[in-house]
């Protein structure tokens, strides 16, 4: 009897396990809005790339902040890299072709996570976030320090793409581009969904939760660690890469300090550790941005940092956490 | 040969002035960060909240430099009190991410805030004349800010040692960063110590941003222009000791003095590079325990 009990509880999180990565309908929605706002809004193309780009970033970061546990301040490391990678590619080298343009992006900046994070995630607290800070610090003064190769805080000009597949070409209102980026968001938004529920992201899952009890059950944390680092590199790298071939243009800024914050500020905004978090983010973070920046940059800034206090103290789980209370408390009425 | 040294001073005195501000400044942020663990991001917002009281003592009241600096102490330590009292006491014992994100969203207040008051452009201030010309001392001359820097800053060093190792105070301050529980079941009020050298801590944070205005530059970025270099001070040094920040600051002044003046264009790279370095070898920085 208590084999078959045992046997009954193990199917029961067999089950639970097969339920939690089965596509859930309201997953279609984020897509189905993309679409519907190139239809909807033209004028907001070009904006909708760049939202497209930052839930990109932001989804890379979640990845390492969310799933992993790992607290880091110098994320644009990544991006940065990726977008010079891509950018000096098509500007200095003349090589024009968008998509691999993208994977070199994403080779060089997944080579600057596994490096650097092979070296720093040995360490924790103060010191780890102190690390990534210096690592990403230290790329920004490289750049700038080769400002003749990287432009500097001028800029690096000149970056020309050919027709994306060799058949679309760019158009004035971004379209191209917005349905690139869009493809490319979907395709890795795939990847990074079918890792989070697959059992290495379920290890990484139970690193964050106890890393010492991962220790004690044998799994190979510092493997893991850096493996999702470098995967979550290559990620923000090709969204960089993005940013440089979208933009026909990267500055310094790519690599700063603010980048990083302004991702973290995204994902915290969202929500953290669900994937989707960087989708809210960013769509809410970018529009505010562009209404309300532009028109008085000292109260945005002040309401972003009115609004990131108030969500650590009150909705540390997101916009999604504050969504997800307020539909059970609606279903718990309805009942 | 003669002209080398000079220069090699020159160096290392405008070095150790700088050295003594990132002390000044950074000193208050290593010991909280001992005793409680506490990531302040929000540290530079402090200095920056100094030096613009100073610039307003001085501009708005007239008050002399030397009685505007003790005023930024009084004012910001006090201020940092209610920061203390109402945000920063609802995260102890939450994880550093928390900490962070809590802090940069003050970082982003103080800077549109100021921004707002005191508008974008840097504000300079008018230091009395005996700082303002050159010291002779015999084989070179010095700019007298410059000296009196070295000097505030050493008399600081001094003070601060006295107070941390010499007495009660202090004592009980060395406890609670060595072990807080101990600490406590001996029936120190760590909650209270911490207020309290938060307070010192962010007023020391102020009165470095009112010394700083002279050769960091005020402007409302202050607070995130710098924030990289105090927390290097701290995290190179070792959090929680009066040496460790001392020796990381003046390593940290002279290097990157030396690195703007012989090699201007990458000098902030080996500075990063180096401190990715020792903090691979020593995690716990210089002085830091294991």
């Amino acid at each position: 009897m208590a084999a078959s009990e045992h046997i009954a509880a193990t199917e029961a999180a067999a089950q639970y396990l097969l339920r939690r990565h089965r596509w859930h309908w309201a997953e279609a929605l984020p897509w189905l809005v993309a679409i519907a706002a190139f239809f909807v809004f033209p004028g907001y193309v070009p904006l909708g790339t760049q939202i497209l780009i930052w839930i990109l970033f932001a989804l890379s970061l979640d990845l390492v902040l969310g799933y992993a546990g790992i607290v880091t301040l110098g994320h644009a490391a990544f991006f940065g890299t990726g977008a010079y990678a891509a950018g000096l590619l098509a500007a200095k080298l003349g090589w024009g072709e968008p998509i691999s343009g993208l994977v070199f992006a994403a080779f060089c900046a997944a080579l600057v996570g596994f490096v650097s994070g092979w070296v720093l995630l040995r360490y924790h607290g103060l010191t780890l976030l102190m690390l990534t800070l210096a690592t990403a610090i230290m790329l920004y003064e490289l750049g700038n320090a080769r400002a003749d190769l990287t432009g500097g805080f001028d800029g690096l000009l000149g970056i020309a793409m050919k027709p994306l597949l060799g058949a679309f070409d760019y158009d004035l209102y971004g379209r191209t581009n917005y349905v690139y980026a869009l493809a490319v968001l979907f395709v890795l938004f795939l990847v990074a969904r079918r890792i989070v529920y697959s059992p290495f992201g379920q290890a990484i899952i139970g690193i964050r939760e106890n890393v010492r009890r991962m220790s004690a059950v044998g799994s190979p944390v510092h493997r893991r660690l850096v493996t999702i680092y470098t995967v979550s590199a290559a990620m923000a790298g090709v969204a960089g890469g993005l940013y440089a071939q979208t933009n026909a243009f990267v500055t310094l800024g790519a690599l700063s300090f603010e980048r990083s914050a302004t991702v973290l500020i995204i994902l915290i905004l969202g929500g953290t550790g669900r994937l989707y978090g960087a989708f809210i983010g960013a769509l809410v973070f970018l529009l505010l941005e562009d209404h309300l920046a532009k028109q008085s940059p000292e109260y945005w800034e002040f309401g972003v940092g009115v609004v990131l206090v108030l969500t650590v103290l009150f909705a540390r789980r997101g916009l999604f956490g504050l969504f997800e209370d307020a539909g059970r408390a609606l279903a718990r009425r309805r009942k | 040969m003669e002209n080398v040294l000079n220069i090699a001073v020159g160096i290392l005195l405008d070095g150790l002035a700088y050295g003594m501000v990132l002390f000044i400044i950074s000193v208050g942020l290593s010991v909280t960060m001992g005793l409680m663990g506490f990531v302040n991001l929000a540290h530079g917002a402090f200095a920056m909240a100094g030096g613009y009281v100073t610039v307003s003592a001085m501009s708005g009241f007239g008050v002399p430099f030397l009685a505007a600096l003790p005023i930024a102490f009084v004012v910001v330590g006090a201020a940092s009190v209610l920061f203390e009292r109402l945000l920063y006491a609802r995260l102890y014992r939450a994880g550093e991410l928390d900490q962070v994100l809590l802090t940069i969203g003050l970082v982003f207040m103080a800077i549109a805030a100021f921004t707002f008051f005191y508008g974008p452009s840097p504000r300079p201030i008018q230091v009395p004349e005996f700082l303002r010309g050159s010291v002779d001392l015999g084989f070179r001359s010095l700019a007298a800010y410059r000296l009196f820097m070295v000097v505030v800053g050493a008399a600081m060093v001094v003070v601060l040692w006295y107070g941390f190792e010499r007495t009660s105070l202090g004592a009980r301050i060395r406890a609670a960063v060595d072990n807080r529980r101990m600490a406590q079941s001996v029936g120190i009020d760590v909650d209270r110590l911490f207020t309290l050298t938060f307070a010192v801590g962010s007023g020391l944070a102020a009165l470095g941003g009112g010394l700083a205005i002279n050769i960091m530059g005020l402007t409302p970025t202050f607070a995130i222009q710098y924030l990289v270099f105090f927390l290097i001070v701290v995290a190179v040094g070792g959090a929680g000791s009066i040496k460790g920040p001392l020796v990381a600051a003046l390593l940290l002044g002279v290097t990157d003095n030396a690195g703007k003046y012989l090699y201007p264009d990458g000098g902030a790279f080996f500075i990063y590079a180096a401190t990715i370095a020792l903090l691979v070898a020593k995690p716990a920085g210089l002085y830091g325990r294991e």
